[in-house]
């Protein structure tokens, strides 16, 4: 089975959040990044479906320079070989909406003709949760999101949908299809010190947004500014020593809340 | 013709909470930009809903045999031919997990973009903005479309108060597309419940929840502990349950269970949106955090920024002592 697997680096959990200067997004500086938490399960799928059923696993990914470091990441864990989509700056892919990555991603992959294109199911910095169900209308095939767990059968795919509130679903579909796959269902490989050494040598394709792009972002959905969330309720922030602040703690519990 | 249209979504028959939410929001969207409002919904046109809010102008009631199970492939389809012929300005969802897996690919195909899970909106004279949360409820971003419509939103739990019912019913008009069963790719299978649920978060007064501040599972006894103290029940974010350190059971947000205890006490829970919707309607929340701008402090009455491995034995300790 060919499988893509489409991962992106997002900035690190505990990153500093601070406005940049064109109100834009975060200031970038001192940040550190990592590769998506859904993505990575995704690209953890991959590897499990080639191991049990043989194949490739190529993951593509958009981004600046820095984006080399999470590809290698997903080499090093045992994808195959890369296509890395370089922007040439931090801004430059901030200025296309959600069918505009998409559109840059189908391009890159389409003539690889995969069998099965994953991703994760959402990012952790924009969390549009879309970049997956809009490739699969772009490719005009099928998919099937929020998917826990896959399993190849006869006709094409067998997989495990969440849905709310603790219910699931199987849901079963032909190939080639697209899914994007939620967080949890399987543990997480580490790369190995082998698998460092291999991913050096793996092929990571190179090509730029004016390859793939057929002409300006013009995106649908613009963003106008970002800003630091208010606060829906007042907090009664308490202070002191860890002691101290769990006593004026239990002072509220008792005699407001009146809950102990 | 020129309106907004919102998709209200049925389970079992019964249009769910957050579709009432997103009619509010709809509504103050038409309201804004001085338009009609439709509603649609895959249902019988003979056992209308009544309806939560203000009335829409037309209830669209869309059947076919295709669409007793949901598939992407059928509801993509159907809501096409619907907005083809309505030919709303805005398209208005509730955003759940049937429509994040469809509205998408919707919208697509109109060349637009889904704004997807928006908390916020402001609408005058002919333009709106749309908020939204990025970085997991650390910022919030203000956007708008471009270029004409139709445009498409959804609009996340718990963002827009649902009306009282409504006095007066919309003209129902049934909507019949035209659907070739080869045109869905995808066979659903029946929903089920993984297992019997044992843990009933939804009765406890307290709950002490516990997200990926606590680190290792090795660390649980300490909340385990000031669970015990307070005589409260033990919960946690999805990452907590996904390490498998907690069952499911015990998870609280989008994927778990909705809970609105007296208090909740939300311990290295950074507040993620999928996790907020599943507690904010506590009555008291108390945050126990290092991370000041964490977004749980945006919807906690009591905070104490900190290391919980010295906040949370100290608490322990403080609540065994009154209560000895």
């Amino acid at each position: 089975m060919k499988i893509i697997v489409a991962i992106k680096q997002v900035p690190e959990r505990d990153a500093r959040i601070r406005i940049d200067a064109a109100a834009k997004w975060i200031d970038l500086t001192d940040v550190e990044f990592m590769m998506n938490e859904s993505d990575a399960y995704a690209l953890e799928e991959a590897l499990l479906l080639k191991e049990a059923h043989g194949g490739e696993v190529i993951v593509v990914s958009a981004g600046p320079e820095r984006v080399g470091k999470t590809i290698r990441e997903a080499l090093a864990k045992g994808a195959d070989r890369a296509i890395h989509i370089e922007s040439p700056d931090e801004t430059a892919l901030g200025s296309y909406d959600a069918l505009g990555v998409a559109r840059l991603l189908a391009a890159a992959i389409r003539d690889e003709q995969a069998d099965l294109v994953l991703t994760g199911l959402q990012s952790d910095d924009l969390g549009l949760g879309q970049t997956g169900v809009i490739l699969a209308e772009l490719l005009a095939l099928p998919h099937a999101s929020l998917i826990l767990k896959i399993e190849k059968t006869s006709e094409g795919l067998k997989v495990l949908r969440e849905l709310e509130d603790g219910w699931f679903q199987n849901i079963e579909l032909p190939t080639p299809a697209v899914l994007t796959i939620q967080s949890g269902n399987t543990r997480l490989r580490y790369a190995t010190l082998m698998g460092i050494k291999k991913a050096k040598t793996k092929e990571v394709r190179r090509v730029t947004i004016a390859d793939l792009a057929s002409g300006p972002a013009d995106p649908v959905v613009v963003l106008d500014h970002v800003s630091l969330p208010n606060k829906q309720r007042t907090t009664q922030l308490l202070g002191g020593s860890p002691a101290e602040a769990a006593a004026a703690l239990v002072e509220k519990l008792r005699f407001e809340v009146r809950a102990i | 013709m020129n309106s907004v249209l919102v998709f209200l979504e049925a389970k079992n028959g019964e249009v769910s909470r957050i579709s009432w939410e997103a009619l509010a929001a709809a509504n103050a969207l038409a309201t804004g930009l001085n338009l009609p409002l439709d509603a649609a919904f895959v249902g019988d046109p003979a056992s209308p809903v009544a309806i939560q809010g203000d009335a829409p102008r037309t209830l669209y009631a869309i059947g076919d045999p295709l669409l007793q199970a949901y598939t992407a492939d059928g509801y993509t389809e159907t809501y096409r031919q619907l907005i083809d012929q309505v030919k709303p300005a805005y398209v208005v969802f509730p955003h759940t997990y049937q429509v994040r897996d469809f509205a998408p690919r919707l919208a697509t195909r109109f060349n637009q973009v889904l704004i997807s899970d928006v908390t916020g909106l402001e609408a005058s004279g002919d333009s709106a903005n749309f908020i939204r949360q990025l970085l997991q409820g650390k910022l919030n971003a203000t956007y708008r479309n471009s270029g004409d419509g139709p445009r498409f939103l959804s609009v996340q739990a718990g963002a827009f108060r649902a009306g009282a019912a409504s006095f007066i019913s919309p003209k129902v008009e049934p909507f019949h597309p035209r659907l070739d069963a080869a045109q869905i790719r995808t066979k659903p299978g029946e929903p089920f419940r993984a297992s019997a649920q044992t843990v009933d978060l939804s009765s406890a007064a307290i709950l002490v929840s516990v997200g990926r501040g606590i680190k290792e599972e090795a660390n649980l006894p300490i909340v385990q502990e000031l669970a015990a103290a307070l005589g409260a029940e033990l919960a946690a974010s999805r990452p907590i349950c996904d390490n498998g350190w907690l069952p499911m059971e015990r998870q609280v947000g989008s994927s778990g269970q909705t809970v609105a205890p007296k208090v909740y006490l939300a311990i290295g829970i950074s507040g993620a949106i999928q996790h907020l919707v599943g507690m904010k309607g506590s009555q008291c929340i108390v945050a126990i955090n290092k991370d000041e701008n964490a977004p749980i402090f945006e919807v906690a009455d009591y905070g104490i920024v900190g290391d919980l491995f010295e906040v949370v034995p100290a608490l322990t300790a403080a609540i065994r002592k009154v209560k000895s």
